[in-house]
């Protein structure tokens, strides 16, 4: 049998039998949940900060944080998200999964090969994700996979207002035609 | 403004574990976000499923036997409800979720690049509007941070218990189809015997 480490794929079920057996390990070694976003806030927050020092003085938004007990820092979840990255470069590499793609194949066909009307949709796309992640505190890992394990009721209407959204806004996009290409 | 260097360390290695496994589980890729989006490819589903009903029967043991603790997001309805419709928008636009982003970008993918620094983008116009958001964010409400077995005023295993059961149903009623296992599905299944 071939090594698992090299192959391209394994079962979906293997693999979220596996997050949800490290969601075990993050809370039982960190007391954390398995999240992403808030690192992205934190991010921009201390960006922010170090552009323009004053700004924690004048803006409202680090006064506030001071005040939770939550003053954006390089913290666990912060080394998450770096460690996504190596993660999944590494689990590429070694599959020889690695690509240099800028247009999927499906967007293309749907849309065009212009590499800057898919670049300008993706830019676009992650700021409003993202931007609707903060203001909901979670998003696919921190709400729709922890929050949803933990049973939080937010967590669950997150999930079952969020997919109806992508779901609504992907056939807007792709039409009933354009989903042949998928 | 830094964690201590062994919870550092520690987020490090969950993260490349997590990153590891996303793209093992090809959720790093347009065609399989958008794939599921479009009720095609119930690759996504199946992962967060599983995670969701293998996730929920350790962390309910762990915080029973008082080892962690929940960390339940609360429940205010204005930001959760329109955050995730906003959210729903852009990762059908960007074809990523936040976590298979970062991954994809592991993976090379150059689309995937520019999405996170829209994500940035997005976290910053965030944090410059935050205060303006809160009549948003709690305009309809603030229930504190229930979980699903408080309101349902039932035992949490009751509700772990549930979850089990239709995530087995689910497999069984789906595994035997054709139309809903796709061939990668197959390799991924001569890699499960392989373990």
């Amino acid at each position: 049998m071939s090594n698992p480490l090299t192959q391209i794929s394994w079962s979906p079920y293997v693999v979220g039998a596996a997050i949800g057996i490290l969601s075990w390990f993050s809370f039982a070694t960190a007391d954390h949940p398995l999240g992403i976003t808030s690192a992205f806030e934190d991010t921009a927050a201390l960006a922010g900060k170090a552009a323009i020092p004053s700004l924690e003085e004048t803006h409202p938004y680090y006064a506030e944080k001071a005040k939770e007990g939550d003053s954006p820092k390089i913290g666990w979840e912060w080394m998450l998200v770096v460690g996504v990255f190596a993660g999944a470069w590494l689990s590429a590499a070694l599959s020889g999964d690695r690509t240099r793609m800028t247009v999927p194949p499906s967007w293309k066909t749907r849309f065009g090969a212009s590499p800057v009307k898919r670049l300008a949709a993706a830019f676009v796309g992650g700021a409003v994700m993202m931007f609707g992640a903060r203001l909901a505190q979670g998003c696919t890992s921190g709400h729709g996979i922890s929050g949803a394990l933990q049973l939080a009721v937010s967590s669950w209407l997150f999930v079952i207002v969020m997919f109806p959204a992508a779901i609504g806004m992907a056939f807007l996009l792709y039409g009933n035609k354009g989903t042949q290409h998928v | 403004m830094f964690d201590s260097p062994d919870k550092l360390a520690l987020g490090l290695v969950t993260g490349i574990a997590f990153g590891f496994l996303l793209q093992k589980g090809r959720v790093a890729k347009y065609e399989v976000i958008l794939g599921q989006l479009l009720l095609k490819d119930w690759t996504v589903v199946k992962v967060m499923g599983t995670a969701v009903v293998v996730g929920s029967v350790g962390v309910y043991t762990l915080v029973e036997g008082g080892w962690a603790s929940l960390e339940v997001k609360p429940l205010l309805y204005g930001g959760v409800i329109s955050g995730a419709v906003l959210f729903g928008i852009g990762m059908a636009l960007l074809g990523y979720c936040p976590g298979t982003s970062v991954a994809a970008c592991g993976e090379g993918r150059r689309d995937a690049m520019v999405g996170v620094l829209g994500m940035l983008t997005g976290a910053g116009l965030f944090v410059a509007l935050h205060s303006m958001m809160q009549p948003i964010i709690q305009g309809m409400g603030n229930d504190g941070k229930p979980t699903l077995p408080e309101v349902l005023g039932i035992s949490p295993w009751a509700v772990v218990a549930i979850l089990v059961a239709a995530g087995i149903l689910a497999y069984w009623l789906t595994s035997g189809r054709t139309g809903w296992r796709k061939p990668a599905d197959l390799s991924g299944s001569t890699h499960q015997r392989a373990i």
